[in-house]
């Protein structure tokens, strides 16, 4: 019997020798895997078991968390959701994050591994760091301005210091609270049906992911490309430009808005926005310098990210003469996101340079020390100082005596471009109101602000007028609020 | 406590009687490390959760440790003999089964079972205390079979008749106390088997008719395997128990094995068991489903119904990885239902990780080793089948439920010993140390006083 008790022994060592390899595979081997599968709810339950960190604006918190007592245990609050919305994005325990609770989710979430004090300590100690801040760019009162300015029209705001890229403000309308997502009960499931489903996309960033067509307001990139490649020389001087103008190698023939067009300098031309004089410069310039200036603007570029990133605006390049000269007058195939266009009043008011626009001015631990800054960034000359310097008297005259007079701040100089565009087939789409400009306060030494205001407007009449009644009241308000002190 | 002798034996004088050590103090240290460690998690528990030690610390190492001196006194009055590590691995397990079933209860504050548990301990160790007092030799238990095989059947219907729960007639409520009678007639068929083999293993071990390389048992003698078959299927299929027919059925096939070495027994064994299982798991929709989630537990999940019962206890244990997450400090109540009993060892799994994981393996897989060792230094057959048979319930039954937790083979609800909430359970388990005390004092005693063979 002895043998037999053995063999049964051996049997038992056999399913002892079964149990620890095959926890050894689960709990080593495979254990990656496992942690990893979306249906594992732990790095969830780690993720919201503490506050998240949170979004700066002005020296205030405009997020906050709250305790539920739940599993998944602290739920994202937000102080002023709809106004911060396009910046914040949402943060919800079912459906992800956006913007920058997305970009800077690491530090927000406190995984980021500069929240530690020394490298690999909380893989040694096996601790969470506390969530730390961001700090944004943003310009409280100029953000509130534009959102107010907006009410409850379609459209965005965008405004940057010209000198430095900081973005000051960043709107959309229609907006949402983010809060609403914020969740996981079934109440943020319908919320987000309700956001995916609204025809008005209230969700939408449309001061950086959508792209209009630009109409009038690129006639400062056409301008400056015209000064540049030397295709005109003095602002003053007429223009050999017939109106209408009939589209080279076609037989379409191009007409203004406003009377009077016909041969008048680049000055007249761009107080008035005549379209045959520009398209005809486009023409003139060619496709090479034109889209070199519109790049050197930032068209084409696919990169750009604030820290999230932002929809490309474009500016065809492969487009024969005709299709050139509509180009040049912001139709056609042009198309710019308001945070583009700020950026091209931006050159302008900055001697020529654009900055890279930046939303986050440096993140911080839970005690306030510095994590990452922003620092100094890149800038590259989009027009020569010179052309700069005529750009903006041209853009100061559309204030003064133009079509963007709404504009206009006593005390401080303005200079604009009124806008508006028509779109969808046969023009049929609802136009957009545009006004970009930038503004100098009296003691100011430099432009403190170059915005871009975009309006979805039914009732518009098809006229600069339009920019200039319905986009520049915004345009100045924001402008007004950035140099008030 | 007695010296460990070594006499120097003179060339020609008699062979002098050798006073075998008997270790008691070794097992005191044992005891008091197992109680120690205990409460140490216990406090570990409460500073994870809380960041102070529980209040009830003290007089939870002081009960613990006050049942397991009552059971060292009753062995050390007893039987001094007995292998010194059975009853620290008792209490080691048990102590840790507390501190998980309390570190779970803070997670449900509605549904506490650790003082509930914690009585079922005491009832436990009680009756591992009469065991030993009162059982002065393993071999009256031979006398009483056909009792226990009776009792065992009455045991194993009685929850027939009591409503379902969970699937599963496996437990009668009485009076608000639940009881899961299988758990006892464990035993008591252990002491039917062991006295029936012992006294028939001769016939059983005739041989039969011979097919190819396989010495088939005779038809007369097939009867009593059959019938152990007919009984595991009729247990699972009127209680719907899948782990209580393998064990009762495994352990007869390890029995019928150790007792009469033909290895046509297993493969007959085997055949039936197999032949039981897949027609049960074919036809049974309950253990179906098992077999069904134990070959693709992510199914629920691709199905968009989330994480099932499994997945949940392997995500468990992958979070846990090599050294765990600390006790109180893991999220095995994902589980959900069943989290303090079935798969409490996900539990342990998570927090304590592969490294203790592995050391509960080896606990247990130790507890077995002395039974067998027992069963090898015994001389009766009785003695050897009985210990062979009560460390190979341990072992199959540690198998079942934690190879069905970890994805090894198809998941059956059972209970971890000593560590899974569940009273029956754990007496049942003090009842098996206590019988092992019993057969290892027996089996080392024999020699004392005379001349080693």
């Amino acid at each position: 019997m002895t043998r037999y008790i053995r063999r049964a022994a051996v049997f038992c060592a056999l399913l002892l020798v079964a149990l620890l390899v095959n926890a050894t595979r689960i709990q080593v081997f495979q254990a990656q895997s496992y942690d990893d599968n979306p249906a594992n709810r732990r790095s969830s339950v780690a993720r919201w078991g503490q506050p998240r960190g949170n979004i700066l604006v002005g020296g205030g918190k405009v997020t906050g968390s709250r305790d539920t007592g739940e599993q998944l245990r602290y739920e994202r609050t937000y102080a002023d959701g709809p106004l911060y919305a396009p910046v914040t994005g949402f943060a919800s325990q079912v459906y992800g994050t956006a913007f920058l609770e997305h970009s800077e989710d690491g530090v927000l979430s406190g995984t980021d591994p500069m929240l530690t004090p020394f490298p690999l300590w909380n893989d040694l100690t096996r601790a969470q760091s506390r969530g730390g801040n961001v700090v944004t760019t943003l310009d409280k009162a100029a953000q509130q301005a534009a959102y107010t300015g907006l009410g409850s029209r379609k459209g965005a705001v965008a405004a940057v210091e010209p000198s430095t890229g900081r973005i000051l403000a960043l709107v959309s309308t229609p907006s949402y609270d983010p809060a609403v997502l914020s969740g996981n009960a079934s109440a943020t499931e319908r919320s987000w049906a309700r956001l995916n489903g609204d025809p008005d996309k209230p969700m939408l960033n449309r001061a950086i992911r959508q792209t209009y067509p630009p109409g009038s307001t690129f006639k400062v990139v056409t301008a400056a490309a015209a000064l540049d490649a030397g295709v005109i020389t003095d602002v003053d001087a007429p223009t050999d430009s017939p109106a209408p103008y009939t589209l080279p190698g076609t037989t379409t023939s191009l007409t203004n808005e406003s009377e009077g067009c016909e041969d008048v300098s680049l000055r007249t031309a761009f107080e008035w926005s005549c379209n045959t004089v520009f398209a005809k410069l486009g023409a003139d310039v060619g496709v090479t310098d034109m889209a070199a200036t519109a790049k050197g603007f930032g068209f084409n570029d696919t990169g750009l990210r604030i820290p999230f990133s932002v929809a490309p605006s474009t500016f065809d390049t492969s487009v024969d003469k005709a299709q050139l000269a509509l180009s040049s007058i912001g139709q056609y195939n042009t198309r710019a996101t308001p945070l583009q266009m700020a950026m091209v009043a931006g050159a302008v008011a900055n001697g020529g340079q654009v900055r890279t626009p930046y939303l986050v001015e440096r993140t911080t631990t839970d005690d306030g020390d510095t994590v990452s800054s922003a620092g100094s960034r890149p800038v590259r000359q989009a027009m020569h100082p010179a052309t700069a310097v005529r750009m903006k008297e041209l853009m100061e005259d559309v204030v003064t005596e133009g079509t963007g007079t709404n504009a206009a701040i006593p005390g401080a100089t303005v200079g604009g471009k009124t806008g508006t565009a028509q779109h969808g087939l046969g023009n049929s789409g609802t136009p957009y109101a545009w006004f970009v400009s930038w503004a100098q306060g009296e003691r100011d030494i430099e432009p403190k602000v170059a915005v871009a205001v975009v309006v979805e407007d039914a009732s518009a009449v098809r006229g600069d007028i339009t920019g200039g009644g319905v986009a520049a009241p915004i345009a100045r308000a924001v402008m007004q609020s950035v140099l008030a002190p | 406590m007695t010296k460990a002798g070594i006499t120097v034996v003179e060339a020609d004088a008699p062979a002098p009687a050798v006073r075998l050590p008997r270790r008691r103090g070794i097992e005191l240290a044992l005891i008091v490390l197992a109680v120690l460690l205990s409460v140490y998690g216990y406090c570990a528990v409460g500073l994870a959760k809380h960041g102070t030690v529980p209040p009830g610390a003290a007089g939870y190492g002081a009960g613990l440790g006050a049942l397991a001196l009552l059971a060292h006194l009753a062995v050390r009055v007893r039987a001094p003999y007995a292998d010194p590590l059975l009853l620290p691995i008792g209490v080691l397990l048990n102590g840790v089964g507390l501190v998980l079933i309390y570190r779970l209860d803070l997670e449900t504050p509605g549904d506490r079972a650790a003082p509930t548990q914690l009585v079922w301990s005491t009832l436990g160790v009680t009756l591992f205390t009469v065991v030993v007092l009162a059982l002065r030799d393993h071999r009256v238990l031979q006398r009483y079979a056909y009792v226990c095989v009776v009792g065992a059947l009455v045991l194993l219907l009685l929850p027939i008749f009591f409503p379902a729960v969970n699937g599963a007639r496996i437990w009668i409520r009485i009076a608000g106390f639940s009881i899961q009678p299988g758990e006892f007639a464990k035993v008591l068929l252990a002491i039917f088997f062991a006295a029936y083999l012992a006294a028939n293993r001769n016939a059983l071990a005739y041989a039969g008719r011979r097919v190819g390389w396989l010495q088939l048992p005779t038809g007369r003698v097939l009867g009593p395997i059959v019938a152990v078959w007919l009984l595991s299927v009729g247990v699972l299929v009127l209680e719907r128990d899948l782990g209580t027919s393998l064990l009762f059925f495994g352990l007869f096939v390890v029995l019928l094995y150790v007792a009469t070495g033909r290895t046509g027994w297993i493969a007959v064994g085997l055949l039936l068991a197999s032949l039981g299982a897949v027609a049960v798991g074919w036809l049974e929709p309950h253990v179906h489903s098992r077999v069904e989630d134990w070959l693709h537990p992510f199914a629920s999940i691709e199905a968009g119904q989330g994480p099932n019962q499994l997945a949940q206890s392997l995500f468990a244990f992958a979070a846990g990885g090599v050294l765990g997450t600390g006790l109180g400090l893991g999220h095995s109540t994902l589980i959900g239902f069943a989290a303090k009993s079935d798969f409490i060892l996900a539990t342990a799994g998570e927090e304590l990780g592969l490294a203790g994981l592995s050391a509960l393996f080896i606990l247990y897989g130790l507890l077995v080793e002395r039974g067998y060792r027992a069963g090898l230094a015994l001389r009766d057959p009785f003695g050897r089948l009985l210990a062979v048979g009560l460390a190979s319930i341990v072992a199959l039954q540690v198998f079942v439920i934690a190879g069905g937790v970890t994805g090894l083979i198809p998941l059956t609800g059972m209970a971890m010993p000593f560590l899974a909430q569940g009273g029956s359970s754990v007496v049942t388990n003090w009842a098996i140390v206590a019988l092992l005390i019993r057969i290892s004092d027996s089996a080392r005693g024999q020699y004392d006083r005379e001349v080693r063979p």
